[in-house]
């Protein structure tokens, strides 16, 4: 499974969105489409448990929680190669 | 007084101080009839501070938020009412200067509010979203160039005294309730319907009754930055910072009259140190500790404003939620000192060293967002964001 199915996958059960996670692009503003605070952390939290990563505190901005695609790059920059491979 | 330390700030603080003296004439009435501050609004006009924080091309003075700061304490010494409307009205004109300076209408309103000196008011809280104010129920319907508004706003501060209303709603009726946009509209684009009225324990004098509010308006004035990005990089600063100022204001002044009654105990009997001194000097220390956590805030806001990241990062959110919940927490520890220590003659109303007001206005501190709210909202950071450990980090 490429990183982006499981970012969507872990979108679709923690994100808690108002909309389903596979009518959004991969660069679809994900506030816009109704992410909250609150869910992003706990999106971080199981996409650290998932991909057994550590997001570091420059990571830890709206920045890179702001769409699939921006999110699948954060991961990829962080995850054991083993795991992108 | 590095931060403060130019001519600009010091004629505005002159400036306030003339506020001041004005608003401590009328904060016992403005207290007692639960009204409008309108002599206090009334001095900051003929003294042009409502219009310090615009950018100088504007026809501003270009305020700094600890310039703006300094001002609110000074008003907060006074009258804590009209320090809060102060500040709320510096909150809002803060999301216009941080977010609309590309835009041509909003330019052209910020002018005005310099000009015509404008008070701003600001509706964010609406029935049923239970005190949240990143959600809105309500949302804005663009058709052609008007946009039109209608909100069940349980709280807006000095809503029929305000010049204009930023108001907060939905950016369109198909958007999810957290994705939001901010609206200007002015007094004579609005009606409001009164629906509560604010008879409170303290801070009587902001009169925030809640409205029914209609509002229809050229569509060009809504903010053009989402208000998602208005709250995360400039108005929850703002507003912990300038409502911390106000806090310290009400704890600084409490603070003096309980001086007041020591010293003037310890002149009575030279030999012998009054009851009240050592409490004193750990009112002393708590005083303190509020101010160098508003001065360490403005310091670390001016520096993540150099920077897009370190504004939208957790550490900045999760310090500037740590001001609102410590300063709001400490002041009412100073007052009770302070009460101690004055004792019946700081219970009672119309004395010297009465306290009544003060610790009724300060217990709004903690529920002008509920500090749960706001621990909670740190708590959920703090399952990712590990606390910087330094000490000047």
């Amino acid at each position: 499974m490429s990183i982006i199915e499981d970012v969507r996958e872990i979108i679709a059960s923690h994100g808690k969105l108002p909309v389903d996670v596979a009518t959004l692009a991969d660069d679809a503003d994900l506030y816009a489409a109704g992410l909250s605070s609150f869910a992003s952390v706990q999106l971080m939290l199981a996409l650290e448990e998932r991909f057994d990563i550590e997001f570091p505190e420059t990571m830890l901005n709206r920045k890179t929680f702001a769409s699939i695609g921006a999110i699948s790059s954060a991961v990829a920059e962080l995850a054991p190669q083993e795991r992108v491979a | 007084m590095n931060a403060l330390g130019s001519a600009l700030a010091t004629t505005l603080c002159e400036r306030m101080r003339r506020v001041a003296t004005i608003a401590a004439a009328h904060a016992e009435a403005v207290d007692s009839e639960a009204r409008f501050p309108r002599e206090a609004v009334e001095a900051m006009r003929n003294e042009r501070l409502l219009g310090c924080q615009i950018p100088v091309d504007l026809g501003g003075e270009g305020a700094t938020v600890a310039q703006i700061a300094e001002l609110c304490a000074i008003l907060g010494q006074a009258c804590a009412s009209a320090a809060m409307i102060f500040a709320m009205h510096h909150i809002k004109a803060s999301s216009l200067v941080s977010h609309s300076e590309g835009d041509d209408w909003h330019r052209g309103f910020m002018a005005r509010v310099a000009s015509e000196q404008l008070l701003l008011g600001s509706a964010t809280t609406e029935g049923g979203i239970g005190g949240n104010l990143r959600n809105s129920i309500c949302a804005i319907e663009v058709e052609g160039d008007t946009c039109r508004l209608q909100k069940d706003a349980t709280v807006i501060s000095y809503g029929l005294d305000a010049d204009a209303i930023l108001i907060t709603s939905r950016a369109h009726p198909q958007a999810a309730s957290s994705d939001q946009v901010m609206t200007v509209f002015l007094k004579d684009q609005y009606t409001l319907e009164q629906t509560h009225v604010w008879d409170t324990l303290g801070m009587r004098g902001t009169c925030s009754d809640g409205f029914l509010f209609k509002g229809e308006a050229p569509a060009r004035q809504i903010l053009p930055r989402p208000f998602a990005e208005i709250a995360a990089q400039s108005m929850l600063a703002h507003a912990h910072i300038l409502w911390s100022a106000v806090w310290y204001g009400i704890a600084a002044d409490a603070f003096a009259r309980a001086q007041a009654f020591v010293r003037a105990a310890a002149r009575r009997t030279p030999d012998q140190a009054p009851p009240g001194a050592l409490r004193l000097a750990e009112a002393s220390t708590l005083l303190q500790g509020v101010k160098a956590s508003i001065v360490a805030a403005v310091e670390k806001y001016e520096e993540a404003r150099q920077d897009e990241d370190k504004l939208s990062s957790m550490s900045f959110a999760v310090a500037i939620n740590n001001l609102k919940i410590a300063s709001s927490q400490t002041i009412l520890a100073i007052i009770n000192h302070c009460m101690l220590i004055c004792g019946i003659l700081g219970y009672k109303n119309g004395t010297p060293y009465s306290l009544g007001r003060h610790l009724r206005d300060a217990h709004s501190a903690q529920l002008m967002i509920s500090n749960d709210r706001i621990l909670g909202n740190t708590s959920t950071m703090l399952l990712v964001h590990k606390q910087d450990t330094s000490l000047f980090g």
